[in-house]
């Protein structure tokens, strides 16, 4: 009953342009962002910042800089893993070289080094399109992993060749290294989600945004009105990668803290993020958001069910778990191929005009 | 053909046309061995409604191809506004204040209306990327002085309650409304609409005539349009060019092509040699 447009009139364009028009949904958003910021932080702990909300806040990142490429403007990539790990080396690489700079120019200035390498591995777009970007994106995952793997500058010529997060400081709080406190760490990631989710949605509703969805709905049109396609392409790209350079540097220096290329920026990262935002909605920030939470929360939840409810090996149920998320992404993408962003809008117009059906 | 001063002419109904804003000049296209446009020269004049009529396979799309930037011609020139105008990407020709519709519906269908048109507004928004990052200063103005702009055409096209209808839900005679408001809001000086009528039923054709003649009438734009419907066109239009096998049969007022022999021919069919 509360939900409802009707007497909420807007008397300026800018008011029936904001993000949230209706009235309920607005509050929901204050709520949401008064728990994230003033209650989470008091009750945290290092079993919900570790296995629950670093991750999803950071892979909400990276979700939202793939939803920016792919479900807004259309180019499909399948490169994620490997801009996450220029983020992340860049990051290293930043942090080790100078002690000196703090963490927030570090993970910016790893999103601005990613962003230039997307533009470089984003150029092909302009020639093809769909499965063959596709595959042009993954040689660009192949090489920088091999890259990062076979240059040992990049790590530091360490014997193990692995990347070790150095501690770093923030207002005399530990942000990276093993004596950061888990409450530090969730709201250092908070902030950039926060700043980086408010820029993606004004992006998107502006005439940029509408420029990347012209060249995805129909390119041709698109360049008859005046998209220029080399441009609105390679913004995109940069856009997109800088968030996922971000995301990369973010998981190595706040959450992993030692990090390993193949395995922690290797294809099943990139196939990940892309699940996030086919199962959360293509073109959609919540969707960014919705996604990450559900392929986030699934494993840790059966996990939990599998192995504590029903009392199940350890092992079995890990094996398990690769079945049961797998066999859920096939039916959601059966069921509702617009993901979790077009259900939760078809609950809002239902209820909208409930109890009415029409 | 009634005498053509450089600086214009004055229709039957009063109308006063202007001179010649663009000109075709010996234009041939082909593609491999086919040739699609065989030296074909004529021109738009300022204020006019030029229409391109012809059989199935004359050309015609293939010369709006041409202007709006989408095909180079091999030989020949496009003269905009008093200078020949070089080869140009699409987009920078809608820069230049060309726009256009398509025979086959060219919307974002996954944007809503006023998005789509919105899109169309695009060459008149400028902010910094910075400015749109930040919803701040110059984008939030943008923002709001193109949708009043844009709220305009919508009122302009009677299409006020389906503005938030994303476009893939609307039905085809709308969906042909909603691309005249994408390219009317650009406010171009040249509108090319190609086949604006085509698939419509006898009442939707009566209002898009209707908005043809309103925005020609309204904001003075220049018209250049295809269409397979002889009753529309000759009513619509104040020139007519006719074209069959890539070639220029035919060129004047619509009672001048309508007595051309060669038009008659091409129409109503006479054995090619």
């Amino acid at each position: 009953m509360f939900y409802r447009e009707a007497g909420d009139f807007k008397t300026t364009y800018a008011k029936d342009n904001q993000t949230f028009p209706i009235a309920f949904d607005r509050y929901r958003y204050y709520f949401v962002l008064f728990m994230a910021i003033g209650i989470v932080p008091f009750v945290i702990n290092d079993y919900w910042a570790n296995a629950i909300l670093l991750p999803f806040l950071i892979y909400a990142i990276a979700a939202i800089g793939l939803n920016i490429l792919t479900g807004y403007c259309g180019q499909v990539s399948l490169g994620t893993g490997g801009f996450m790990a220029v983020g992340a080396y860049t990051s290293y690489k930043l942090m080790t070289a100078f002690p000196g700079l703090d963490m927030v120019t570090i993970t910016l200035l790893s999103g601005f080094m990613t962003a230039i390498v997307g533009v470089m591995f984003g150029l092909p777009s302009l020639r093809i399109k769909g499965f063959y970007l596709a595959v042009a994106t993954l040689a660009a995952q192949f090489f920088l992993v091999w890259l990062f793997n076979k240059v040992p500058w990049f790590y530091n010529y360490s014997a193990s060749g692995q990347i070790n997060a150095p501690e770093r400081t923030m207002f005399g709080m530990a942000v990276t290294g093993p004596n950061a406190e888990s409450w530090v760490k969730y709201l250092f990631c908070l902030a950039f989600v926060f700043v980086l989710a408010w820029i993606a949605r004004n992006l998107t509703r502006g005439s940029i945004g509408r420029q990347w969805m012209a060249i995805r709905d129909m390119d041709i049109a698109a360049e008859i009105i005046g998209v220029n396609p080399l441009k609105a392409k390679l913004t995109a790209f940069a856009v997109s990668s800088f968030y996922v350079g971000i995301s990369g540097a973010l998981l190595f220096t706040v959450y992993l803290g030692a990090v390993e290329v193949g395995e922690a920026y290797g294809i099943t990262k990139s196939f990940l993020v892309l699940f996030m935002i086919i199962i959360g909605g293509l073109g959609s920030i919540f969707g960014a958001f919705a996604g990450a939470a559900f392929m986030v929360l699934l494993p840790v939840l059966l996990r939990n069910i599998l192995t504590d409810g029903m009392g199940w090996d350890t092992a079995l149920a890990t094996h398990f778990e690769f079945v049961i998320v797998g066999a859920m992404i096939m039916i959601f993408l059966i069921v509702e191929p617009h993901g979790l962003a077009r259900l939760w809008a078809l609950a809002k117009e239902k209820l909208r005009l409930w109890p009415f059906p029409h | 053909m009634n005498e053509m001063s450089p600086d214009g002419y004055t229709t039957e109904d009063g109308r006063k046309i202007g001179g010649v804003v663009m000109e075709m000049r010996n234009i041939t296209l082909r593609f491999g061995g086919v040739v699609a446009i065989k030296d074909i020269s004529f021109d738009i004049r300022e204020g006019e409604i030029r229409a391109i009529i012809g059989p199935n396979g004359a050309g015609k799309s293939s010369m709006l191809n041409v202007i709006s930037g989408f095909y180079h011609p091999q030989e020949g020139e496009v003269w905009y506004r008093g200078a020949r105008r070089p080869a140009m990407k699409p987009f920078q020709v809608a820069r230049q204040g060309i726009a256009r519709t398509f025979q086959n519906i060219a919307l974002f269908d996954g944007m809503t209306v006023l998005d789509n048109i919105m899109t169309g507004r695009l060459n008149h928004m400028s902010a910094s990327f910075i400015d749109q990052a930040l919803w701040w200063g110059k984008a939030q103005r943008e923002e709001v002085k193109n949708r009043r702009v844009a709220e305009e055409v919508i009122d302009f096209l009677e299409i006020q309650n389906i503005r938030k209808t994303p476009v893939g839900r609307l039905p085809y005679g709308l969906k042909k409304r909603v691309e005249l408001a994408r390219a009317l809001v650009a406010e171009p000086s040249i509108l090319l609409l190609d086949e604006p009528m085509a698939g419509m039923n006898v009442e939707e054709k009566e209002d898009m005539s209707r908005f043809i003649l309103d925005v020609n009438d309204e904001f003075g734009t220049t018209i250049a349009l295809i269409e397979h419907d002889m009753g529309v066109v000759m009513d619509l239009s104040d020139r007519v060019v006719v074209m069959d096998y890539g070639k220029k049969i035919g060129d004047g007022t619509p009672d001048e092509v309508r007595n051309n022999p060669d038009v008659i021919d091409a129409y109503l069919g006479v054995a090619h040699d």
